[in-house]
């Protein structure tokens, strides 16, 4: 077992004001970069603030940027630095800080309120669900979310535009649309809930200008892009640009009601 | 614990907005980040300008039996006869310019709303953003919302145009099976590249993401449409790809147009298989 | 006199996991107005770490399951310890607490014919556990969150406000549990990001807290597991119930150290992995109890042709229960046969190709290679025993959740005590926070609209909870440091009252325990009270040691090994000690010298259990876990 002694610069302030300091703090094999944070405030500043929960890459809690990169702390290893690199650590720079490492999320949980709920398909009770596994294992990939909101940090959208948080649910949101429209027994549209337009109208889609950086820090790999926002604005083309689209969903409408 | 602080920079909105982390700096990255948005740009550059040169030249693309991709269909009254070949003239004489630019509309307009595309020139050209986490420099951003940006919606009508112009290129390549005579039966290292190049061509056309909605996405129960999920399983392996086919067939594509080139201008001749 | 702000409520629901959720949901759709509080994010609780899925016994995939048998595997892995009262309401509502998550949006794993898929897991007689690949827990957590949400933007429809009936405070802790007379009257709380106090005035408080592993050293659980709900009971004036009965999980990893603790699943054992000591040797073999002898191959060669042929063999010993194997890994370390960081090699590399590893064991295979670098294709992981659950708890009313002797207080998961006996089944976790969250919900919410006036908070009781919750910041000089104190808790508990207990080393831990109460009654904190992690932990270290201290006392008086509890002065399970339940009662008035006694211990006989359940066991089994008197009865 071999220890050193490494550099690191960790954000420190509030959000009247704040700085990077530097701190010297042993490193021993096998450690993450939350064990750092963790070994700092046991041994040199114990009011040093910082979320996290499961240390195991599992609640999505200890979100910070390490070296400019959004990144779980407790996956993180700290063998991916050189010794003699210093070790920067900021907290999310998307969101308002709090206190030290900790940034005010709540951005996040407003967005959450806005995407309308699952609607329970009527007239099936509980316990009568069917679904086929090829069905619900699109939307299964985006519930592996673990909302650690490292996409929604990363997402130039907001994180470069403060205006831009208004009208944009960001990533994470806009899958949960996704998600949701995804559903095999969703019943929005028999409700009159059009989750399709909806997306572009209310939540933002067209913001997204598909650059891949959600995709690039997502911990759990979920191909957010590629599965999720690229599939929502194909849908949401369907509904406001296709006049072919259109024009066959009119024709089957009169033939038809049945949901595809 | 304000003591120590930075001042907040001018410009609020992002990271500088006062609300946020008081950290001068646009980003902290520390790998290399500007290599990758620098070698796209460097690329795509170099496609703009080679294409351009060769579009507007309006010489040199057919060399029996082959045509340059980028000539083909070609669809003005000034084309050069090719035996068999694709001219289609649909514009009369009246059309004095290249004939590439006619059809080159197509597949510039199905790569230009590409989904891959548009990352790789958003970040490499606009530095919107330049890269993950690294500031980008426009004061305001509005994405794909408004006009022109808009438009990049329509891409799926792209798609629906590329696959004739694939289907053209596929009876080019089916076409350099001759020799410079017209005979039958023959290869040169031409066909090998057209061969190559068709099959890229046709790769990223189908990985495309509108087809893989077309195709299945935009269902909601797969396994009421068996074959349309098997077809949408395809195109989803393809479509991981989607970027190395997107360069992969760029570059083959300038490629055999090169080759096309050389050949006709003499430069040098085409090596026979048989 | 501190001036706080006050809130009114009907019910509050202390954490927000999947019992305190569920709990919430009830009472809200019950209409009481319904505040939840935690100390993590909304949707960050620790139940999000269940891998292995719910256990109901719908039926799905062998339909001879139903809740007798589920009743029958629960108490006999309990080893008939079990409240089974709680038991019996557990088999019969679970499926239905699991077809309801469907109905709020949860997307399970399925069956051909399109139901909810269902697996083996130990003690379980038919595959019963409803799935999503091994991510369970955070698919619980989050359809729950979602059916939150939605309430709320019902309420927002109706009231135009999103938290006019429910709201969830989190980032907050509650440090007391305020009372009226014997009646609950609300909590006291402090938000974690600004230090501010604020009163929830309530006649209804549920508990759902989890559990207690932050007191262990080596541990499955997260920071936010400090025993905050049974040590609020405690002060409170509600007994807790058998906390002697801890289980821990023979396989964690044990390197690196930041991972130490963290579970590798059973099912890395049931996939072929062996265990082997330092010297290359498969001591399970070494290791099979007398009672066991007959079930278990006695050849490696054997053992391994039960993976191909179980009926024509017998399985291999890495498939013991927990506990035993638990204590063997425990021996092979303790004889310098360990491995290098102090566990054993659990190998699957040498017993299946790479490819097949990789298909059958993915988050395992994930889970070494980002968190440890190891290669779990090519190289054996090292694994020791992690403490993961607490079997004991808040003593509570079968039917209603409700605590033994204060009135409005209710408490349900891991925090109540009673409904797993002395060990638990893996998959009844995620079970129980359902069937006893919604329970709890249920009482509360019928117990808050009951008339009559509303308890009143007395300005005493606020006062005394802020200077309590302040004491850290005027610590003297020579102040403890809380992380120091925090550690030597968990040593003291890992190594004394760990996973074999002697009598001699629990003595010595009651006594250590003493000296840290002194210790921390001194502790003090750097700084304000802005997200302060050090103030945090010295708050939440009243709550571990009081809690660690009934774990010791309760498991120094039980003397005999039954499930999570095993002395190896006392090896053997006890039939006597069958109807003995032990109560840790809150020593009243609470002493003022910090080495005294917090609490004492109470014997109480179980209640007998209903004829037409012990119908559902033959006599023979049930003679080897009855006392003699009950037999007779």
């Amino acid at each position: 077992m071999t220890a050193y002694d490494a550099r690191f610069r960790v954000w420190r302030g509030d959000a009247e004001g704040g700085s990077l300091r530097d701190f010297t703090v042993e490193v021993h094999d096998g450690e993450v970069v939350l064990d750092i944070v963790h070994r700092i405030q046991a041994t040199q500043a114990s009011d040093l603030a910082v979320r996290w929960n499961c240390k195991a890459g599992k609640c999505g809690s200890c979100s910070a940027e390490v070296n400019g990169r959004p990144r779980l702390m407790c996956m993180t290893r700290m063998s991916v630095f050189a010794r003699d690199e210093t070790v920067t650590i900021t907290p999310l720079r998307a969101f308002p800080v709090v206190r030290d490492l900790v940034t005010d999320v709540s951005f996040n949980y407003a967005k959450a309120r806005e995407v309308p709920a699952f609607v329970p398909p009527e007239g099936v009770a509980a316990g009568a669900y069917r679904m086929q596994q090829v069905d619900v294992e699109r939307s299964q990939e985006f519930r592996k979310c673990i909302e650690c909101f490292l996409c929604q940090d990363t997402c130039h959208v907001v994180r470069d535009h403060e205006e831009n948080k208004a009208a944009f649910a960001g990533p994470r949101f806009l899958m949960r649309v996704a998600e949701l429209d995804m559903h095999p027994l969703d019943a929005a549209a028999e409700a009159g809930l059009d989750r399709k337009r909806a997306a572009q109208e209310e939540h933002g889609l067209g913001y997204c200008n598909i650059t891949k950086c959600c995709t690039e820090v997502c911990p759990e790999g979920i191909r957010i892009t590629d599965n999720a926002l690229i599939p929502l604005k194909e849908r949401a083309v369907d509904r406001k640009y296709d006049p072919l689209v259109w024009l066959g969903s009119r024709i089957r409408r009169r033939s038809d009601s049945d949901p595809r | 614990m304000a003591t120590g602080t930075e001042p907040h920079p001018q410009r609020p909105g992002g990271v500088h907005d006062p609300s946020r982390a008081a950290i001068a700096a646009r980003h902290l990255r520390t790998d290399r980040w500007w290599l990758s948005p620098a070698g796209t740009a460097a690329g795509l550059l170099a496609f703009i300008v080679y294409s351009t040169w060769r579009a507007f030249s309006n010489a040199d693309y057919y060399a029996a039996p082959y045509v340059s991709p980028f000539y083909s269909p070609c669809l003005a009254e000034n084309c050069v006869p090719m035996r068999g070949g694709p001219n289609l003239d649909l514009f009369g004489s009246w059309w004095a310019l290249s004939p590439a630019l006619l059809i080159l509309i197509f597949p510039l307009g199905f790569r230009l709303t590409c989904y891959y595309y548009r990352k790789a020139y958003y970040r490499g050209f606009w530095a919107s953003p330049p890269a993950c986490a690294v500031a980008e420099p426009h004061a305001s951003y509005t994405g794909e919302t408004r006009f022109p940006l808009i438009l990049q919606n329509a891409h799926r009508y792209f798609f629906y145009a590329a696959v004739p112009v694939a289907g053209i290129l596929t009876y080019d390549t089916v076409l350099t099976f001759r020799d410079g005579h017209y005979a039958w039966g023959h290869m040169g290292l031409g066909t090998l590249l057209f061969l190559v190049n068709i099959v890229l061509i046709w790769a990223y056309t189908l990985s495309c993401h509108s087809c893989r909605h077309i195709m299945g996405g935009r269902l909601k129960h797969f396994s009421k449409h068996p074959v349309r999920y098997r077809l949408w399983g395809w195109v989803s392996r393809l479509n991981a790809r989607h970027m190395q086919l997107a360069w992969a067939s760029l570059i083959s594509v300038a490629l055999c147009d090169f080759y096309v080139y050389l050949l006709a201008s003499g430069t040098v001749t085409d090596p026979r298989i048989f | 006199m501190a001036q706080v702000e006050r809130q009114q409520w009907d019910v509050v629901v202390v954490g927000a996991g999947g019992a305190g959720l569920r709990a919430a949901i009830e009472a809200r759709e019950r209409g009481a107005r319904t505040a939840v509080i935690c100390k993590s994010l909304f949707g960050k609780a620790h139940t999000v770490m269940a891998e292995g899925g719910i256990a109901a016994s719908m039926g799905n995939v062998n339909d001879h399951d139903n809740w007798q048998v589920h009743f029958r595997d629960t108490m006999r892995g309990g080893k008939f310890l079990n409240q089974w009262r709680m038991a019996e309401l557990h088999a019969k509502e679970a499926p239905d607490r699991v077809w309801e998550l469907e109905t709020w949006g949860a997307l399970f794993d399925r069956t051909p014919d399109g139901r909810i898929s269902q697996r083996n897991f130990g003690g379980h007689e038919y595959p019963r556990l409803a799935h999503v690949g091994d991510r369970t827990g955070l698919e619980l957590i989050r359809t729950l969150q979602q059916k939150i949400v939605q309430l709320q933007q019902e309420d927002f429809k109706e009231y135009g406000d999103h938290e006019a009936r429910l709201k969830v405070f989190q980032e907050c802790t509650v440090t007391r549990v305020l009372k009226d007379g014997a009646r609950v009257s609300g909590t006291f709380c402090y938000e974690r990001e600004s230090g501010r106090f604020f009163v929830l005035e309530a006649p209804a408080v549920v508990l759902a807290t989890g559990g207690i592993g932050k007191s262990f050293k080596t541990t499955s659980n997260s920071w936010e597991y400090t025993g905050d709900g049974h040590a609020l009971a405690l002060l409170a004036g509600a007994p807790l119930l058998n906390m002697e009965f801890v289980q821990f999980h023979p396989t964690g990893m044990v390197w690196p150290p930041s991972v130490k603790g963290i579970l590798v699943t059973e099912s890395v054992r049931g996939d072929g992995g062996v265990l082997r000591n330092s010297e290359g040797e498969r001591f399970m073999f070494d290791y099979v109890p007398d009672v066991f002898k007959e079930k278990y191959a006695e050849s490696e060669e054997e053992g391994d042709r039960w993976y191909e042929d179980p009926d024509h063999n017998r399985r291999p010993p890495e498939l013991l229960p927990r506990d035993e194997v638990a204590r063997a890994i425990n021996s092979e370390v303790k004889a310098g046969r360990g491995s290098p960081h102090g566990g054993v090699f659990l190998d699957v590399s040498t017993r299946m190709p790479a490819e097949r590893i990789k298909r059958r064991l993915p988050s395992m295979y994930h889970q070494f290679k980002e968190l440890a670098d190891v290669d779990i294709t090519a190289e054996p992981m090292e694994v020791g025993p992690t403490c993961h659950y607490v079997m004991g708890g808040i003593a509570v009313d079968s039917d209603t959740a409700a605590t033994v002797g204060v009135p409005g207080l209710f408490a349900a998961g891991e925090v109540a005590g009673g409904m797993h006996g002395s060990n638990r089944l893996g998959g009844n976790s995620l079970s129980d926070l359902l069937v006893f969250g919604r329970r709890a919900g249920l009482h509360a919410a019928g117990y808050a609209s009951e008339g009559g006036a509303r308890p009143v908070v007395s300005q005493e009781q606020i006062d005394a909870a802020a200077a309590e919750a302040l004491a850290p910041f005027h610590a003297a000089e020579g102040a403890e440091n809380p992380y120091t104190l925090h550690q030597e808790l968990q040593t003291t508990m890992n190594d004394l009252v760990g996973i074999i207990r002697r009598e001699a080393e629990m003595a010595e831990a009651l006594e250590r325990l003493a000296a840290l109460r002194v210790r921390a009654a001194r502790a003090g904190v750097e700084g304000h009270r802005q997200f302060n992690p050090g103030w945090h932990l010295a708050l939440d270290l009243r709550n571990m040691l009081l809690v660690s201290e009934c774990v010791a006392r309760a498991a120094l008086e039980r003397t005999e090994s039954r499930g999570g509890h095993t002395r190896e002065d006392r090896p053997a399970m006890e039939r006597e000690w069958r109807p003995v339940n032990l109560l840790c009662r809150p020593v009243d008035p609470p002493p003022a010298d910090p080495a005294a006694d917090r609490i004492v211990l109470v014997r109480t006989r179980t209640e007998p259990i209903r004829p037409d359940l012990l119908a559902l066991f033959e006599k023979e089994e049930l003679a080897k876990y009855l006392a003699e008197e009950e037999l007779c009865e």
